[in-house]
């Protein structure tokens, strides 16, 4: 299958510190790949860096062939093609459900707004929460909220989904329910890059796991073996902190 | 009560001049601070140090000096000093502008502060571009959070326009006075029924500004 995400030896500092250096890794089209490592391993802002909120020192990033360009107007053309959802969901506070699905849809593809609500509904009614349409940000519970997030993602028919902890801010008991979209998309054979905590969920929806630690990929693998036969002692470790689990 | 003074000759018409002669400060004065404000707020915005430090000291002028002495050193002080010679409502604008300005500004300056990134990363993240992000997501945020406070600074910047009969401007409340003062022989009652009039007009010029914003605010409640 074809490459749609390429990161070739791509490094970062901030000040002094090494973020990542010599980061590279391909994605193909349809993979799922996880990434998980301990907190400032550097995998949220790899993320970040894919879609140029964040700039990379050195390296390389091309998305469906095109290089990612930092400070160009070609930026805005790239990051339609990776739909972003955050940890902390940023829904739009000022505008109900419904308008923070379609505005970036209306206003930056300009596509007809009639014809992009009625895709908004569908998809919102797949999540179940058509209901909600009309309802303001606020008026959500979490897991409703990064739910809505995931569907105005998915509005601008990005290539690519980032997931950036979209579990971690969320009550124990809504994290299946926003784990059980993304299970859906999954299967419907989206291309992923998910960070996240929750190995149980990895394990699911991996086609691949990557695991980061001081901003290098310590080992990769199916999650088969990433999981039951772990090579590195660094991830041994890692995968035994959850262990209680 | 005495109100039968405001019938005598054309006094009322004579107290809505008055009102005139203050809205007319105030509504000059209030766009003004609000097209200053805006500038001057996003201007401190932008964190330079120097710019900061001076707005700071210019705020604090503002908020510990009270305006009366402000208007006596524009009128009185400047036309000796400097030998320039203000018209009372000149000095009078450029004494709310320069009240209104300030705190416009540190009211833009807290609501874009109270913005975060992410409401900016998020917009950019869904490919807007950064006037986008402005218009569509940023702007609407800050005017919602904006309209309280402002309507709240307009209304006091209306009220506080009856100091400048102190300079010598006749005002809704000095046309009052010498209405009382013209009618003191027939009318010895006559300062209530008029002061109660004079509180009616700032009712009703504050009252309108109060319900916009009330308004807005249900609008926008989500």
């Amino acid at each position: 299958m074809e490459e749609i995400l390429t990161v070739k030896k791509i490094s970062k500092k901030y000040e002094d510190v090494d973020v990542f250096s010599d980061l590279s890794l391909s994605v193909k089209k349809g993979e799922k790949v996880v990434i998980v490592g301990p907190s400032g391993c550097g995998k949220s802002t790899f993320l970040r860096c894919l879609n140029g909120l964040e700039t990379i020192d050195e390296g390389e990033i091309l998305i469906d062939g095109e290089k990612l360009r930092q400070d160009t107007k070609e930026i805005y053309h790239i990051r339609e093609k990776l739909g972003m959802v955050f940890q902390s969901y940023d829904l739009f506070p000022h505008l109900s459900i419904l308008q923070n699905i379609v505005l970036a849809p209306v206003r930056v593809q300009k596509r007809d707004k009639k014809e992009a609500e009625a895709e908004a509904m569908e998809l919102l009614e797949r999540v179940g929460l058509s209901s909600k349409k009309d309802n303001y940000p606020r008026q959500l519970s979490g897991g409703q909220k990064q739910r809505v997030a995931i569907v105005r993602a998915l509005l601008m028919h990005p290539e690519i989904l980032l997931l950036d902890e979209i579990t971690a801010a969320l009550d124990p008991e809504m994290v299946r329910e926003v784990l059980e979209v993304v299970l859906l998309l999954a299967r419907e054979g989206r291309t992923m890059l998910i960070v996240t905590h929750e190995m149980q969920f990895a394990k699911a929806v991996a086609d691949r796991m990557i695991f980061l630690d001081e901003g290098r990929i310590v080992e990769e693998g199916s999650p088969e073996e990433f999981f039951t036969h772990p090579r590195t002692d660094r991830l041994k470790k890692f995968l035994k902190s959850f262990a209680y689990e | 009560m005495g109100f039968d003074v405001l019938l005598k000759g054309n006094n009322l018409l004579r107290l809505l001049q008055g009102l005139e002669v203050a809205l007319k400060i105030s509504l000059l004065s209030v766009v003004i601070s609000l097209a200053g404000g805006v500038l001057l707020g996003v201007v401190v915005s932008l964190k330079n140090n120097v710019v900061n430090g001076v707005y700071r000291v210019y705020l604090e002028i503002v908020r510990i000096m009270p305006q009366l002495v402000l208007l006596f050193i524009v009128y009185f002080g400047t036309t000796k000093a400097m030998g320039i010679n203000l018209s009372a409502e000149a000095a009078s604008v450029i004494v709310f502008s320069f009240w209104g300005i300030a705190e416009m500004a540190d009211l833009v300056r807290g609501a874009l502060a109270g913005i975060p990134v992410i409401q900016y990363e998020a917009s950019y993240a869904l490919g807007l571009n950064r006037i986008q992000a402005y218009r569509f997501v940023i702007v609407p945020q800050i005017l919602r959070r904006m309209v309280p406070l402002s309507i709240n600074l307009i209304t006091r910047m209306i009220k506080t326009t009856s100091l400048v009969m102190m300079i010598g401007i006749v005002e809704v409340l000095k046309v009052g006075q010498q209405i009382i003062e013209a009618n003191r022989k027939t009318s010895p009652n006559g300062a209530f029924g008029v002061f109660a009039v004079v509180f009616l007009l700032y009712f009703l010029a504050c009252w309108p500004i109060s319900m916009l914003s009330k308004y807005l605010e249900k609008k926008w409640e989500n």
